[in-house]
């Protein structure tokens, strides 16, 4: 689903790689767990996958496409494959929790009928039923995050790109977070998550993949978080 | 995208940035008003120009059926006596540089062109203006060497000279040309940087908006065309704005005043704004969908 091959990031201005030769390949339905200290590569990793930062060296591949050799025209539609889930929530403090999850649809040209038919499904399933009508700052961490979860699910997409999504959360809000994210993933859905929480990384046992200075320094599946330290 | 909600995210874009869409209209309407100007003054001069063979120093009327003037006694030229006087301005050259004859049909026939805005063209029968001979000289200040030539020869019922009026006019004209376009210049670009600033003030504070269309894979077109729709709409609210402005400046300042004043002279009318109204729009918008799809390409990238 998602393939690095010997992939290499050099911001301009920066010395350092973000990353270095990196190789990892992610299978449809996988769940992994990105883990490492701040600055180690793992924000980096998921923007090549978005294509929001071009490649120094190397090639990554997401769901059989080239990402570097796709034209500016064709990213939308690579992005519409991958939903995308960050620690700040990003939602739209003026519109409510059903208008920011169609906001997503909207944009995409979908028709009002399937709007309406796949919004309140997908926010029964992310467990904000009844809460439609709310504002943002109406909301709990965990409930915003829900509805960021919501807005990157809604269209279905085949992979779900999380970067920290636990990191502003208390420790219950964010098992429950993560527990609503492996649901997703049973859906067939990939999921990649960044994260330096170790208590859900130490829970779920899945695989882990840990950056450090850009480069990966342990792939085990079900890995804990702190054994390659 | 859907119709109804691009309108919607047009109409919420448009009141979250009222006054600055609002000066983007007031510039646009003041700087085509301007250019419009401009561009009917210049009008003005070619269709004087076009009639008076560009030069004509000296017209020398003659003698018709219904003549008044004294030196005719109440007869009309003869063919001998055109052709004489034809023979006496040739032998005048150098000084006399060019003659053009204009028969009474022709003569109708500009009298209708350059009134076309003015219900005198219904007043004038063929033949009410008489035929004339045009002289073009090599030296215009010798002028009345050529009147005092004319003036009471047998044919010949007025001989009037036309220099004076004339140049002081397209001096004036070309003035208010100039003059207009080079402000009309000045407010073409203040437009167009307004245009710049008031697209990356959007882009900012609709930044929450553009980043997740761009996360959830909405086309470039989609994030764009908010922005330039609203540019348009500004736009297009100040184009009318203008044209309704020069259409009141011709037909209640220009038209009457100049009715008043110069009667003789042709005038553009209220009929050449609309010609000119779509040149301004056309002109307007594309600049407006220029600058903005620049702008949106330098601060919305994917």
């Amino acid at each position: 689903m998602i393939r690095f091959e010997n992939v290499s990031k050099v911001y301009a201005r920066s010395t350092r790689p973000a990353l270095s030769d990196i190789n990892l390949e992610v299978e449809r339905g996988e769940f992994v767990f990105v883990v490492g200290a701040s600055g180690s590569g793992k924000s980096t990793l998921l923007r090549l996958v978005l294509k929001e930062e071009g490649i120094t060296q190397g090639t990554v591949l997401v769901a059989g496409q080239e990402v570097a050799r796709l034209p500016q025209r064709k990213v939308p539609r690579l992005r519409r494959e991958i939903g995308t889930v960050f620690q700040d929530f990003r939602l739209l403090p003026n519109k409510t929790v059903y208008q920011n999850v169609a906001f997503a649809l909207q944009v995409l040209g979908r028709s009002g009928h399937a709007i309406r038919q796949v919004v309140p499904e997908t926010l029964e399933m992310v467990g904000l039923e009844g809460k439609e009508k709310r504002l943002p700052h109406e909301l709990s961490g965990g409930e915003q995050q829900r509805v960021a979860i919501a807005r990157a699910f809604v269209n279905k997409p085949s992979i779900l790109l999380c970067d920290e999504p636990t990191g502003n959360l208390d420790p219950t809000t964010s098992l429950d977070i993560v527990r609503l994210l492996d649901r997703i993933n049973r859906t067939g859905t990939t999921i990649v998550m960044a994260t330096h929480d170790d208590d859900i990384v130490n829970q779920l046992r899945k695989r882990v993949v840990e950056l450090r200075n850009g480069h990966i320094v342990r792939d085990e599946n079900k890995g804990v978080y702190g054994s390659g330290t | 995208m859907r119709l109804q909600f691009m309108l919607s995210e047009i109409w919420v874009g448009l009141r979250r940035n009222l006054s600055i869409a609002v000066s983007v209209m007031l510039v646009t309407t003041v700087s085509l008003y301007l250019l419009g100007l401009g561009l009917l003054a210049q009008r003005e001069v070619d269709t004087l120009k076009g009639y008076w063979y560009d030069r004509i120093q000296v017209s020398i009327f003659m003698c018709g059926q219904d003549s008044a003037e004294p030196n005719c006694g109440g007869k009309a030229v003869t063919d001998e006596q055109l052709a004489a006087l034809k023979e006496r301005l040739d032998q005048m050259k150098p000084l006399v540089k060019n003659v053009y004859y204009e028969s009474e049909q022709q003569a109708y026939d500009r009298f209708q062109e350059q009134f076309r805005n003015s219900p005198l063209a219904g007043n004038i029968r063929v033949g009410d203006i008489p035929q004339s001979y045009r002289v073009q000289l090599s030296d215009p200040t010798k002028y009345d060497v050529v009147v005092s030539a004319f003036e009471g020869a047998p044919g010949v019922g007025r001989v009037q000279d036309q220099q004076k009026t004339l140049d002081k006019l397209f001096t004036v004209m070309n003035g208010i040309t100039i003059a207009s376009l080079v402000l009309a210049f000045i407010m073409l670009v203040c437009a167009v940087l307004l245009m710049a600033t008031t697209i990356r003030q959007a882009a900012f504070t609709r930044r929450r908006e553009t980043g997740i269309m761009k996360l959830v894979g909405a086309s470039n077109l989609t994030i764009r065309l908010p922005f330039v729709m609203e540019i348009v709409l500004a736009t297009l609210v100040g184009v009318g704005a203008a044209v309704g402005l020069l259409w009141s400046t011709m037909q209640y300042l220009v038209v009457p005043y100049v009715a008043k004043v110069l009667p003789d002279v042709a005038l553009v009318g209220v009929s050449d704004v609309w010609l000119i109204a779509p040149y301004l729009a056309v002109l307007m918008l594309a600049i407006a969908i220029l600058t903005s799809w620049v702008t949106l390409w330098r601060y919305l990238r994917v």
